[in-house]
Formats: structure tokens, C-alpha cells, sequence
């Protein structure tokens, strides 16, 4: 997918300024959290469990080249066959390869957010195949003119009832409806169509068993179930960290995956998909595939974002986020938004492509609290904030103004007398008043509020005066 | 019992915007029966430098503040997220020099946020003021999710015959401030604290409490804005010592 990312701000102020959008965030912002919240509550020990998650995550990721081979070995004795793809580019080639081998004009895909790294649609249609999102919000994305996804589990999450009700109208050409049921229906009856005739499936996967090579899907819509059993061909494409080592540690996962996501104790449907066919089977693919995609998963591996590498793409942090509940998931301006986004688009996609992504973030830590496998986006956050430092990626009036100001508060002297200019400075900038409206030297801080006036004096000058009244007294 | 001695850390944002709430909590400590002392070559912390990634300058600053207050019993501030950066921040700082990583884990296990020093080691029994009014308080997040500061000021207010704690809704969320967030994403910043002002109205509270400078600003800046002209916004240290 194209990244936009370096268009962070402006994409921040135009969703401020969107009056329904903002509605449409504030309504799905309260979901989220109440549900969670109470989901949480279920588990006798959510903070063992969070812990128990974090050392499989962990087990994996530090030793992740072993478990893949695991896996591969397992996956090829069930009749499956592994790819491994360098990139989105390689994913690309050999998702088309694959489907004209086997003569496939259409594709039917369940949700995968490697396939929207990828830019998997585009690659299919310059190819002459048609790719079909099953997903409601990948399928509402799509007949929009293809728009990206702004959350990685509700990825229309931004759009509201009555913008899918006039979208619907317009490219089903059928009345409009205003029921979410009639809706749903009708993309149901639209979809029916695609899921008998397409030749080939395609699925993301939330996790692959090593023990069994397996691939395990947590969906709530049953498109999944019938991408991956209907076609005679079902692709499989996740990052290489996906793996996890047994079903019992499977069980672990997904007593906190579907808690932390949508709130729920489990979801809708949970698939365990393991190999092709046998003959005595009435259904399931006869042909199984698995590319498993590194594009810049390996080379965080073992650096100081390895934790990253944990993240089981609940999507908890963004719910919690106080920015992207306030901006949404478009203006970050990739496949990955809020905070996990913020860590992994650098990662990914360039830290020269996203350098407001690391600092778009109040570091309130309310996503290291949420996030199921413990990972410290704050601290990652602020990783990549110093290694842009070091790297000479932040503007220069920015570093210089930052060295200069540390430079001071070294020097207790000069530092004294800079606050009394300063506090003196933003006095007369208040005037007679207790606020300043406009605030010259930090203009984006009164774009939207005032700043409150000083007292006066600093702390340090009222309180010598103070010891010195003290000593002539006594 | 002898005296306890504690080092005030002012903090740079009370130096510079509210001298008051460092007197207050100057005293709060003294009238606990603590012996005081404000080093008068104090400046910042240094968290700034650390979260706009100045690792050098955040070293820097923190082999500073490390000198500076090492010599006391226990070192006091009136900040949740300054003393959240001394306390968990600090020793994380020094991986590669373990004599400052010492110094540093020693300072920081000395080193209180203000109301967490009254309650959990001075334990006081009552506070000098009384304010009357309905206050609603405001967990800012450095204190409440890095040092798990939640109780330790209610327990305080409820210590004052006239003030009534009004929770309102959200009062665990950022209020959008986030040090220079606010000035690198300024419209942002301000959008996340307008939520805040609009929960603290519907509390219907006469006055928003709480324990970080920043926070207060960024508040009362938005709450002005909205044309809101009667929500008074207080440090705890100014309600506790009876001074707002």
C-alpha cells in the first residue's frame, strides 16, 4: 500500500474538521472499551493470562527461524505447501502465480492485512483476476473505490450507518435501506454469488500452530469459513511472526485475543485449518498454500523493537488511544494505525516515510496497560524518537532548540535568568489579563486553547526573597 | 521522632507558571513536620529531552538533578510525571554506566510524587486547608499509570470538612496534553482536551483538580477557550495547604 504517512498533520486537521467522522469515531470509541472492560472482568486472572501470553509471544520471537521450520515441516505433511515471500512485491507475484496455475479468474478474500501491506488487489486486477473483500468492512472499503482501512479488525469502522446506506444505494443500485440487518442482507445476497463461483480462496491467519501446521482464524462473520472451505484452492498469507508453538498455547492466545479486540469471551467463529482434503473429506481445499511474508519482520528481530514482534493485532491499543480516537485511522496514513501502527509503519515502511508517526502520541500509556502481550509501545515510541534524533530526521530548529534548551538547564545561573526573561515575557504577553490567545512562541498551542498567563515571578525568585526576609527577621 | 529532611523538587513548569503550588507544597511537608530544602541550582528533570529523543541531554540532566539530590532522605515532587522520570525513568537511563545506575536507582527509590510522600510515608491524619466546594479530580497519566497514583489524593481531600469529590466520566483518560505534543500537534492536543472539559462540566464540578502542572494548563487553556469562565482549575498542593 502507498504510505501517506508524512501527510500525518494535514490528514489530522482535515479529520477534525469532519464533523460526521468525528460523530461516527465517538460512537465507536465507547464500544470498544466498555466492551473490553467487561470482557476482562471474565477472566479469573487476566493479568496471569496477559503474562502466560507474553512468554508464548516471547518463547516464539526469540527463536523464530526454529518454529518456522517447525511449522513448515508440519504444514508439508499435511499436503500443504509454504512459500516464503521477501516482500509485497513477492507476495504480489506469487498469490498470481499461484492462482493461474490453477486457471483461477476470481478470488474470494477473508480479512488480511498483509494483503493491504502488499497492495494485493491492485497486483490481482493489473492480472486479470478479480478479487472479491468477504469481510462487511473490507467489502463496504472496496466497492468505495477501494478506500484503505482505518482500523486493523473494524475496518470501516470510520464510515456510519447512513454512509454505508447511501454507498449501497448507489453501487448496488437497489433502494436504499436504513436497517443494519436489511444491509447486511444485501451484501450477503451480493456476496452469495461470489462464493460459489470463485475458484480460489484467500485468508490472512491470526496464528500457525507449529505442532500441527495449522493455521487458526478468529472472524465473527462466517466469510471466513466460506473463503477457506468452498474454492478448491485456499492461499494463506501471514507475517512470519505469526507462529506459535502448540495448540495448548493457542488456547492461552485466544482467551485473551478476542477480549482485548471486540470484547468478547470468543468470537463468532474460530477456525483451526489444518492441511488439504483427504479423500474421505466432503470439503475443504484441494490445494492448500501458505506464504509466509517477511517484508521487514526479520530485520526487527533481535534490535531494540524486537518486542513489537509480539503484537497479536488485537487492536486494544488504538481503541484506547486518546489520538486515534480523536483522528481516526486514515490519517495515519498506512495499514497500521494508532499506536502499534506508529511503531510498526517506521519499522516497515521507512522511518524517513513516517516521522511525525513516533512523536503523534501523548506517551499516556494507556496502550502498554490494554495491550494483551505486554508490549512497551511508549517506550518503542520513544526509541524511534531517538533514533530519528540520531539519524538528523527531525526538523533542525527542533534539534538545535532542544540541545540549546539542555545546554541551559545545565547551567543553573543562566537558566535563572532565562526563566525570570521568559516568565516577564509571557506576562506582557497577557497583559492585564490571565490568559494569552495567541502565543508566538508556540503557536500550535493556542490553535485550538489559551494559554493560562504566569504568576509573575518564578519559583526560585520568590522563594530567595522569601529566605532573605527569613534571615533579616531572625 | 526526628525530622524528617526532604529535598523539594519545584519542577521547571511551577518554577516558571505557578510558583504557588511549590509553596504549597513547601507547606504541606513543613507543617507534616518535615525540615525542608529547595536547592536553588535545580532546573528540569530532564523527561523533556528524554521524550523528544535527546538521549545525551536527558543524561545529562539526570546526572544533574542525581547530585543535586542524592544527599537527602527523600526527595519530593509536586508531579506525577516529573516524579514518574526519576523514579522509573531514571535508572533506565544509565545501562551502560553502572555507577550512575546505582546513584540513580538509589535517588529513585527515595523520590515521591507529593501526595503519594503524605500518604504513604509521612501518613499524615489531616491536611492544613479546607476548600469549600465540588471538585472533580483529574488522574493525569504518568502518575496514575507509572506510579499508580489514584487514592493517595482522594484519601487527602476527603480529609477537608468542604469539599465534596464529584468523579467525572473518564477522569483515568489523557487529557491530550503529553509535554510537546501539544505544540507539535496542536489542533490534536486541543481536540483530546476539549473531551476532558466536556466530562469535567458534566461532573457539574465547580472546580477540576489535579497533580500535574501540564495537565492543569492544557485544561484550563481548552475550558477558557469554550468561553467556560467559572471552572476553577487547581493544583492539589494549592487545595490541600487551604491556598486556593
Amino acid at each position: 500500500m502507498e504510505i501517506k504517512s508524512m501527510h500525518f498533520k494535514a490528514n489530522a486537521s482535515a479529520t477534525l474538521a469532519n464533523v460526521v467522522l468525528q460523530g461516527n469515531l465517538k460512537n465507536a470509541k465507547g464500544k470498544f472499551v466498555t466492551k473490553r472492560a467487561e470482557a476482562i472482568k471474565d477472566l479469573d486472572d487476566f493479568e496471569g493470562t496477559r503474562d502466560a501470553a507474553t512468554a508464548i509471544r516471547n518463547k516464539v520471537i526469540d527463536n523464530l527461524d526454529l518454529w518456522l521450520e517447525c511449522f513448515e515441516r508440519k504444514a508439508l505433511d499435511t499436503g500443504a505447501k509454504v512459500f516464503w515471500a521477501k516482500d509485497g512485491a513477492e507476495v504480489c507475484r506469487l498469490v498470481t502465480e499461484i492462482a493461474r496455475s490453477h486457471g483461477v479468474t476470481k478470488v474470494t478474500k477473508s480479512k488480511s492485512m498483509l494483503s493491504e501491506e502488499a497492495g494485493l488487489n491492485q497486483a490481482l486486477e493489473a492480472a486479470g483476476i478479480q478479487p472479491v473483500e468477504t469481510d462487511l468492512g473490507e467489502y463496504i472499503l472496496q466497492v468505495d473505490n477501494n478506500e484503505p482501512p482505518s482500523h486493523i479488525i473494524a475496518p470501516a469502522v470510520h464510515k456510519s450507518l447512513d454512509d454505508v446506506a447511501d454507498l449501497f444505494h448507489k453501487v448496488h443500485g437497489t433502494p436504499r435501506k436504513t436497517e443494519i440487518p436489511a444491509l447486511t442482507r444485501e451484501a450477503r445476497e451480493v456476496l452469495r454469488g461470489h462464493f460459489l463461483s470463485a475458484e480460489m480462496g484467500l485468508s490472512g491467519g491470526n496464528f500457525l500452530v507449529a505442532e500441527t501446521g495449522s493455521v487458526a482464524l478468529v472472524t465473527n462473520e462466517g466469510n471466513g469459513r466460506m473463503v477457506t472451505t468452498m474454492p478448491h484452492v485456499h492461499v494463506v498469507i501471514t507475517g512470519i511472526e505469526k507462529v506459535i508453538p502448540t495448540l495448548e498455547d493457542l488456547s492461552t492466545l485466544m482467551r485473551i485475543l478476542p477480549r482485548s479486540a471486540t470484547g468478547q469471551s470468543i468470537s463468532n467463529y474460530f477456525s483451526i485449518l489444518t492441511g488439504v482434503k483427504k479423500p474421505e473429506e466432503h470439503d475443504g481445499p484441494e490445494h492448500l498454500y501458505f506464504i509466509l511474508v517477511d517484508s521487514g519482520r526479520a530485520d526487527v528481530v533481535g534490535t531494540d523493537f524486537h518486542a513489537m514482534l509480539r503484537c497479536i493485532r488485537c487492536g486494544a491499543c488504538m481503541n484506547h488511544c486518546p489520538v486515534y480516537q480523536t483522528i481516526g485511522g486514515h490519517a495515519y496514513g498506512w495499514v497500521y494505525p494508532g499506536p502499534m501502527g506508529s511503531v510498526l509503519t517506521p519499522l516497515y515502511a521507512g522511518m524517513e516515510n513516517s516521522i511525525d508517526l513516533p512523536h503523534a502520541a501523548t506517551l499516556c500509556n494507556q496502550c502498554g496497560i490494554v495491550c494483551p502481550v505486554s508490549i512497551p509501545l511508549p517506550d518503542l515510541l520513544r526509541k524511534l524518537r531517538e533514533k530519528q534524533t540520531e539519524r538528523g530526521l527531525r526538523p533542525l530548529t527542533e534539534r538545535i532548540g532542544l540541545r540549546v534548551w539542555a545546554w541551559v538547564a545545565q547551567r543553573p545561573k543562566l537558566y535563572a535568568l532565562g526563566a525570570s526573561l521568559g516568565v516577564r515575557y509571557l506576562k506582557w504577553l497577557a497583559g492585564d489579563t490571565d490568559r494569552i490567545r495567541l502565543l508566538p512562541t508556540a503557536p500550535e498551542w493556542s490553535l485550538g486553547r489559551d494559554f493560562p498567563a504566569p504568576q509573575g515571578k518564578t519559583f526560585r525568585e520568590l522563594y530567595a526573597a522569601r529566605q532573605t526576609r527569613k534571615g533579616a527577621t531572625t | 521522632m526526628p525530622r524528617v529532611r526532604v529535598g523539594l523538587f519545584v519542577t521547571c513548569l511551577v518554577d516558571l507558571m505557578r510558583p504557588r503550588i511549590g509553596f504549597a507544597a513547601l507547606k504541606l511537608l513543613e507543617t507534616a513536620g518535615c525540615e525542608v530544602i529547595v536547592p536553588d541550582t535545580q532546573t528540569c528533570c530532564g523527561q523533556p529531552a528524554w521524550n523528544s529523543g535527546d538521549a545525551p541531554g536527558a543524561v545529562a540532566l539526570a546526572k544533574k538533578t542525581i547530585a543535586e539530590f542524592e544527599g537527602f532522605e527523600y526527595v519530593v515532587v509536586p508531579s506525577g510525571s516529573c516524579g514518574e522520570h526519576v523514579r522509573i525513568e531514571y535508572p533506565r537511563l544509565f545501562a551502560d554506566e553502572p555507577d550512575w545506575r546505582d546513584r540513580a536507582t538509589a535517588l529513585a527509590s527515595r523520590t515521591y510524587e507529593l501526595t503519594d510522600f503524605l500518604v504513604t510515608v509521612l501518613k499524615v491524619d489531616s491536611v492544613p486547608g479546607d476548600h469549600e466546594g465540588t471538585v472533580t479530580y483529574h488522574d493525569s497519566c504518568s502518575g496514575l499509570r507509572g506510579l499508580g497514583i489514584k487514592e493517595q489524593p482522594r484519601s487527602l481531600l476527603a480529609k477537608m470538612k468542604g469539599v465534596s469529590l464529584k468523579e467525572m466520566n473518564g477522569c483515568e483518560e489523557c487529557c491530550g496534553f503529553g509535554g510537546t505534543f501539544s505544540i507539535k500537534f496542536g489542533e490534536v492536543s486541543a481536540a483530546i482536551a476539549e473531551r476532558k472539559c466536556d466530562n469535567v462540566h458534566a461532573s457539574g464540578a465547580q472546580a477540576v483538580v489535579g497533580g500535574d502542572l501540564g495537565c492543569l494548563l492544557n485544561i484550563e487553556g481548552k475550558l477558557r477557550r469554550m468561553g467556560d469562565e467559572n471552572t476553577r482549575v487547581l493544583h492539589i498542593a494549592e487545595v490541600l495547604a487551604g491556598d486556593a
